[in-house]
């Protein structure tokens, strides 16, 4: 099959219902044109016309927005963790839908009134779903089981209510509340249950008396003891919990986070650590951290994004390395993350063991490193390096082109293995995290509307400054004391 | 059923290994000496803290005393770092046979040979028995007695009803397992580190309970030799104390030598069933069983200080930290000091040397050092080391220190990869502001030797930029440390 063929965003098996109406919409235009890898000799000159590029970017954000359209049970509301059959739902994924909707609505990928129909219908079912915490509930205390039934929307595979994901919907549901802001029915209704979703929870019940917030909770055990030390993607957790008009954690409950980090140099780069990369991007989506500083980043004098900047360097550095001799890993291919890799222990050419791991959050420079890479978080880096990203993510596409498929970026590669074709392993199906993430973050790196619109929130605003934030835009929004 | 304290009877075929062991460690036929009139110190306990106290009261002239309730040489000859290190070098050795593709090299097919290998551990606790026998005891002056000593009040001790007149004791009795308190371990049997060395034979399936240090040395050991082993932690990482780091790699490590890890789980019960032991184990709401041959306890050790009549000496003390001493390792009794794993939080022989050093020269010369000048650092003899030294960084954060780390991963070190040991790194943890170095963190497969250069500087006040300066010979894994020392600098102009 043809590599455009691949990408060719061609008509899937999906019933001609009301939900559909964007996908067909977005089907009836081919998305192979300028995908990465057919133009990634041109990436390599770059960045010599942007206007190429946006256009291929555009082509990249508008399949990926196409993951929700695809992936959405128009009975709830709800959306699938993955693309694969008798996929659950996942919270996270829902959050990532909902922040996609207004980009969507703008670029023209969807109209504004089926953006809000289909928003407002996954806002429904979570403020009309039960709440009592019993193993077959949606969730407790305002917030919910980390993976939903697909058409139940109750717990299943007997998993944590997790404080994160829960976050991850959260944010997603006061953005697409600060973009549809019309003084429409539809859109007040919207911006009504968002604002009693993210009131409901007890964000002070999720710390268990501690000085930080657990990490889960099951209606069996209780909390789960998990440690959850060090830098992570919890920043937009601790602020939307800070922001809370309700049910706020104490400022201290910060401070006594970032307690936990860890100021590493490594290899001739300091930045605040942490080994994936999507640690490094999963607040940004939402929060301009442009300019802003807490505690600790005055004290190392930087910012939290100029140290995902920096985090992308520490990626290329150890790809260059290359410590375990994985195939491909070089400067312009790296992307060390969160995703799907090989899982079964498969033997190498040479008869030694291979260690695979499957889904795991996969970091540097300590591991864990089986050989498998996102394509999605390399994207991800937009915002923060550009070129280095352009190069990395047309380098990836040119070698392997088979890491796009099903009209998406794979959750991961590895190169270590191929098949008799030739073609290295590739996760199946997408991943609804992978594809949301590269929706925003490409959108900031274009228009910046995530930031944009997050900057005029008020829970995301309070939430900044009671975390201890200030300078920059904070300092100008404390003077226009605007927002909602 | 508990398995018994190993010394030295279990494995060895020579019979004169076995009989120079139990000569230098308790000779059958000892008589105790006619006490003094009156001993300049008496020495409670003759394992690492103990004999170090006595040798070092004896060389400044005093005249010493010191009792022995079991063996000479206490954890660190019979059950603790010399023979579990002698069995890491031969696990190590069996490992490397295996990888010795990776090296360039071929093996012939590997055999593992137990008995061989606990028949070295013996070898070679008798040859190191030798230095601390009682005729070396003797030869330094020291009025060596086995018996069990007891306080009749604060001013008399009597070893077995004979008193022991005394100016000053020092208490240096050491610790002992900590077993958890788990329905049926103790019906069906289990080893700690006291006993595991006297194992007959090398378990086909061994569960260990803890993932702290020995439970990781001893579980590495034993998948090594062949056994299927499982780790059991309830806490959700190995090595709890240590960075995430350390403890990451350590777990990418058992993966490759085949260690089955089960983390955030508790063993809720163990019993005897169908000729195996069955262990049900639970992690938050999920309940599984696991059958295994043996079962290792490594779930820590709590002072040994049973019976000693401490309460009519005045000297306070607890079940978890032992004896209670003030800054100068001195008790609540001023005639009773305290020294090593009895008193003292880290539990390690050099710190228990140290601390007996310590006690005497603030005892015996009315000095006045202070546990608090001491910088300690520790490791733990897994594959790679894991070592460290001074503050963690969630230490000095949770103290309000600004603090930043320069880490030189090892496979950016040419040594280590040249040796194939570039698994690992180094870190240096600095104070913002200056270059004070607050602690370190090596992960190696020599991070126990590395950690003392670092120890070195810190001990006597050099800061990273002195580090810096060093020169180390090339290709060698000590280079890292300047590489580390050198990459802070960088970040750091002197105008900074």
């Amino acid at each position: 099959m043809g590599n455009s063929q691949l990408l060719a965003y061609t008509a899937v098996k999906v019933p001609n219902t009301t939900h559909n109406r964007a996908a067909d919409a977005l089907a009836a235009e081919p998305l192979d044109r300028d995908m990465p890898q057919a133009s990634a000799t041109s990436l390599d000159a770059a960045s010599t016309d942007a206007a190429s590029t946006d256009a291929m970017l555009d082509r990249c954000q508008r399949a990926a927005f196409g993951y929700f359209l695809r992936h959405r049970n128009p009975a709830n509301g709800l959306y699938a963790d993955t693309s694969r059959a008798g996929s659950p739902i996942s919270i996270a994924v829902v959050g990532f839908a909902l922040s996609a909707y207004p980009v969507a609505v703008e670029r023209g990928w969807i109209s504004r009134a089926e953006a809000v129909e289909h928003c407002t219908a996954a806002l429904r079912f979570f403020r009309d779903s039960n709440q009592d915490g019993s193993p077959e509930s949606t969730g407790y205390k305002g917030f919910y089981f980390h993976f939903l039934d697909q058409d139940a929307g109750t717990r299943v595979w007997r998993c944590e209510l997790s404080m994160i994901d829960t976050a991850l919907l959260i944010v997603g549901a006061l953005m697409a509340a600060r973009y549809f802001d019309a003084d429409t029915p539809a859109e007040a209704e919207l911006r009504m249950i968002a604002d009693q979703l993210y009131r409901r929870i007890d964000w002070r019940w999720s710390q268990n008396g501690g000085d930080t917030i657990m990490q889960g909770w099951k209606p069996e055990c209780g909390f789960l003891h998990y440690g959850w030390e060090g830098y992570s993607e919890a920043i937009v957790l601790y602020v939307l919990a800070l922001g809370s008009p309700t049910h706020p954690i104490g400022k201290d409950c910060y401070r006594a986070w970032t307690r936990t980090y860890q100021w590493e140099n490594l290899y001739g780069h300091g930045f605040l650590y942490a080994g994936p990369l999507f640690i490094h991007q999963f607040s940004h989506a939402w929060i301009d951290l442009r300019g802003i500083r807490d505690r600790f980043m005055r004290e190392k004098q930087c910012d939290y994004f100029e140290n995902s900047r920096r985090a992308v360097h520490v990626q290329r550095a150890y790809s260059c390395i290359n410590p375990r001799g994985h195939a491909g890993y070089d400067e312009d291919c790296w992307g060390l993350s969160a995703c799907e890799g090989p899982s079964d222990e498969i033997r190498s050419v040479d008869a030694e063991p291979r260690h695979l791991f499957g889904y795991a959050a996969r970091g540097v420079p300590y591991g864990p490193d089986d050989g498998t890479l996102s394509p999605p978080a390399v994207l991800a880096c937009m915002p923060f390096e550009p070129g280095l990203t352009l190069r990395a993510i047309g380098t990836m596409c040119r070698r392997h082109p088979e890491i796009v498929h099903e009209h998406g970026f794979t959750s991961g590669f590895n190169a270590d293995l191929r098949g008799a074709d030739g073609k290295v392993w590739v996760s199946p199906g997408l991943f609804g995290l992978d594809q949301g993430i590269i929706v925003l973050m490409l959108e900031n790196h274009r228009s910046g509307l995530p930031w944009a619109l997050m900057r005029g929130c008020r829970p995301i605003v309070d939430g900044l400054r009671r975390a201890g934030f200030d300078g920059g835009w904070l300092d100008a929004t404390a003077r226009d004391a605007g927002g909602t | 059923m508990r398995h018994h304290r190993d010394s030295g009877s279990g494995t060895v075929v020579d019979t004169a290994v076995r009989d120079e062991l139990r000569d230098n460690l308790r000779p059958p036929q000892w008589r105790n000496p006619e006490p003094a009139d009156r001993y300049g110190l008496v020495v409670v306990g003759a394992g690492a803290a103990g004999l170090a106290a006595a040798r070092e009261a004896a060389a400044s002239g005093a005249r010493v005393a010191l009792v022995e309730r079991d063996l000479l040489g206490g954890d660190r000859l019979n059950f603790g770092c010399e023979p579990s290190k002698a069995l890491v070098r031969t696990a190590r050795a069996y490992a490397e046979m295996r990888d010795a593709r990776s090296y360039g090299a071929t093996a012939p097919p590997v055999e593992v040979d137990f008995h061989a290998a606990m028949e070295r551990v013996l070898r070679l606790r008798a040859r190191l028995s030798r230095a601390i026998s009682p005729r070396m005891l003797a030869a330094a002056g020291i009025d060596l007695f086995f018996g069990h000593a007891v306080f009749q009040g604060p001013d008399r001790l009597e070893l077995d009803g004979m008193p022991l007149p005394f100016e000053k004791v020092l208490l240096a009795t050491g610790a002992e397992p900590d077993v958890p308190d788990i329905p049926g371990l103790r019906e069906v049997g289990y080893f700690t580190n006291e006993t595991i060395f006297g194992i007959g034979s090398l378990p086909k399936r061994l569960l260990v309970i803890g993932g702290g240090p020995l439970g990781c040395e001893l579980a590495q050991v034993f998948r090594r030799f062949g056994s299927s082993v499982i780790i059991v932690q309830d806490m959700p990482l190995f090595l709890p104390h240590e960075e995430r780091d350390a403890a990451q790699i350590l777990s990418v490590a058992f993966a490759r030598d085949g260690i089955e890890v089960r983390l955030n789980t508790a063993v809720t019960a163990v019993r005897h069933a169908d000729g195996e032991i069955h262990a049900d184990l639970r992690s938050d709401d999920y309940i599984s069983s696991v059958a295994a041959d043996a079962v290792l306890v490594g779930t820590g050790r709590i002072p040994r200080l049973d019976d000693m009549g401490l309460d009519a000496a005045g000297v306070t003390h607890d079940p978890v930290r032992g004896v209670h001493v003030d800054p100068h390792l001195c008790s609540h009794n001023p005639a009773v000091y305290a020294a090593g794993d009895a008193c003292m939080a880290h539990r390690f022989t050099h710190v228990a040397v140290a601390t007996a050093r310590m006690a005497v020269a603030n005892a015996l010369r009315g000095e006045r050092q202070r546990l608090d000048e001491l910088v300690i650092p520790w490791c733990t003899y897994t594959d790679p080391e894991i070592a460290h030294v001074g503050l963690y960084v969630r230490e000095a954060m949770r103290d309000g220190i600004a603090i930043s780390t320069s880490t030189i991963p090892l496979h950016a070190v040419d040594r280590a990869v040249l040796d194939g040991d570039d698994v690992g790194f180094i870190k240096l943890h600095v104070a913002d502001g200056s270059d004070h170095i607050l602690g370190a963190t090596i992960v190696s497969r020599s991070a126990g030797e590395l950690i003392g250069q670092v120890t070195q500087a810190m001990a006597n006040g050099i800061g990273v930029r002195g580090l810096a300066r060093v020169i180390h010979p090339y290709p060698t894994e000590s280079s890292a440390i300047g590489e580390a020392a050198r990459a802070w600098c960088c970040e750091h102009p002197p105008h900074d």
